[in-house]
């Protein structure tokens, strides 16, 4: 089957949620030439609460444009863990930052779970608490390989704020790093 | 890694944005809205940059009644708003298609009545947009189911409004508007740029709506050197009320209808896919019509000869390009996210010759492939 991905991330407000489908939807479309398809959803109209962000990345044009069976999801707190989990795809993999979500082993049954604790990275390995969506974004694609990780740093490099890019590519390694013990099974 | 230059990946919002930049909007007066702000978002910094005007009005009838006024002198004039806004902006509307003054609105629909659901999609404009100010009035209708399209669209509906003299809708909604797409954007020599009609005559003999049949009377721009009349009120060729001549009432109103209706060629535009041999066609528009080119997909995969109309002109209607196919077709299956208003529309059009089904959602949710599918499986079982 041609490559066809969709990814969910999904946090509070104020979490880089938005931006981090935006990366990977540059560095898929505008890096790589692949098609993609971005949604996001805000909850209900106010910062905080549950929000997400679908990327869909395929080789062939994307006609349907939201998300229906995710091959990932990304879960940066409880709210979006137990809201977002239920139509994940089987074999689908799940990234949680094991600080601020609780997984039930009995509903992630038959899925890749993989517990990094992106915030605490950020903040420790990295020095800046707000590039967690960037170490989950190395995370990310570290696991799936939809895009090179050439295509993603250029991306981010794209995106980070000046005099931040040095930090913003540490903590993609960061990202990287902590994935690296993973496999997937599928 | 370098980054391919000439794809960008933009909303539908931005991409509405940057068409209005290259089609040579250089007025915009608007009020923000969701979802549609983005678009005024971008063109506050776009358009000073690009040495144009941007505009935050107080409210949406001043933001029409202010890019009225720009295109009297000439400047090709756009707002951008949702459904509550839209509904402020019908009285000068109105006005704009009886005066004739070139000007875009769009209309990124979002879920109604009223303030309804802000971020959430819905196609619920489509008859306020056909009928939403008073009177028996045309109006021309577009509405693009991509990023691409958004843009595409865009640049057209600046160079309608241009050459018929008259608004230009772009009915976009919340799921085109805030979705982002990878988008090559085209160079600017392959871009069609429409002006409208300067007069050839002399200030003295200038009529400023002299016109008969499908004609578009030239438009003197006001700080030209042609000092012409206009008012809403049903005027002659020279701009002045005919209000106690019957004949030139129903002349100049049958006018306004002509210029649209003789040109209706030119201004609609159909997707047609997989047609020829098609039992169920789906009719469908906007962000619903990739969930319709998905379900005629799987529809044909399944052996079904279904095939698709996507309506990108949505007024004038395009019931010539309909009826055609009303022998060979079991049914007309017309998803979208209102009550049925399309449908309604299609009924007409059809006068009951085919069977038409309604896939409908009003819950701020896209309708699916597998919904529209399912309508099309029954249909062919039916």
């Amino acid at each position: 089957m041609r490559e066809y991905y969709e990814f969910r991330f999904s946090g509070s407000g104020g979490q880089g949620i938005m931006l981090m489908g935006q990366i990977l939807s540059e560095a898929a479309g505008a890096y790589e030439m692949k098609n993609v398809v971005q949604t996001r959803s805000y909850g209900p109209e106010a910062r905080g609460g549950a929000c997400r962000s679908e990327v869909i990345i395929s080789q062939d044009p994307i006609d349907y444009l939201e998300v229906s069976k995710p091959n990932f999801l990304l879960a940066l707190n409880q709210e979006a863990f137990d809201k977002y989990l239920w139509d994940l795809q089987e074999n689908g993999t799940v990234v949680i930052d094991p600080d601020l979500v609780t997984v039930d082993p009995e509903r992630v049954k038959g899925f890749n779970v993989f517990p990094v604790p992106v915030t605490a990275i950020a903040k420790n390995q990295v020095g800046m608490p707000v590039t967690a969506n960037v170490v989950a974004l190395g995370v990310m694609c570290s696991v799936t390989g939809v895009v090179s990780r050439k295509a993603l740093e250029s991306a981010v490099l794209a995106a980070a704020p000046n005099g931040t890019e040095k930090t913003n590519l540490k903590a993609l390694a960061e990202g990287y790093k902590a994935a690296s013990g993973f496999n997937l099974d599928q | 890694m370098k980054r391919n230059d000439s794809i960008r990946v933009w909303t539908g919002n931005d991409a509405c944005a940057e068409g209005a930049i290259a089609a040579g909007v250089n007025f915009f007066a608007g009020y923000p809205i969701t979802p549609a702000s983005e678009i005024s978002e971008v063109l506050a910094r776009r358009l000073p940059e690009e040495g144009r005007t941007f505009v935050q009005m107080e409210d949406e009838i001043a933001s029409l009644s202010s890019v009225v006024g720009a295109s009297f002198t000439g400047m090709k004039a756009m707002t951008a708003t949702s459904g509550p806004g839209f509904s402020l902006m019908q009285e000068n509307l109105g006005f704009a298609i009886e005066a004739e003054i070139p000007c875009v609105i769009v209309d990124v629909q979002r879920v109604g009545p009223a303030s309804g659901v802000a971020t959430h999609p819905s196609q619920g404009d489509i008859m306020q947009a056909r009928w939403g100010t008073h009177g028996d009035h045309p109006i021309i209708a577009l509405a693009p189911y991509s990023v691409r399209e958004t843009y595409d669209l865009t640049i057209r509906a600046v160079n309608l409004a241009e050459k018929y003299r008259s608004p230009v809708l772009l009915l976009s909604d919340a799921v085109i508007g805030h979705m982002s797409e990878n988008m090559v954007v085209p160079a600017s020599d392959e871009i069609e740029i429409i002006n409208r009609t300067k007069p050839k005559v002399s200030p003295e003999e200038y009529k400023p709506y002299l016109a008969v049949g499908g004609e578009v009377p030239p438009m003197a721009s006001y700080g030209d050197g042609y000092i012409w009349h206009t008012t809403g009120i049903i005027h002659d060729e020279t701009g002045f009320p005919c209000t106690s001549n019957p004949n030139m009432i129903d002349f100049q109103v049958r006018r306004l209808h002509d210029k649209i209706a003789f040109n209706r060629d030119d201004i609609v535009t159909v997707d047609m896919r997989q047609m020829d041999d098609a039992e169920i066609a789906v009719v469908a528009m906007g962000s619903v019509a990739r969930s319709a080119v998905k379900a005629v997909k799987m529809a044909r995969d399944r052996g079904i000869k279904a095939g698709l109309i996507r309506l990108v002109t949505i007024w004038p209607f395009p019931d010539e390009e309909i009826i055609q196919y009303t022998s060979q077709l079991k049914a007309f299956v017309v998803p979208e996210l209102n009550l049925g208003q399309i449908q309604g529309q299609l009924r007409q059009t059809v006068e009951g010759r085919t069977k038409i089904v309604g896939v409908n959602r009003i819950d701020s949710k896209l309708i699916t492939p597998e919904q529209i599918l399912e309508s099309i499986q029954n249909e062919v079982k039916a």
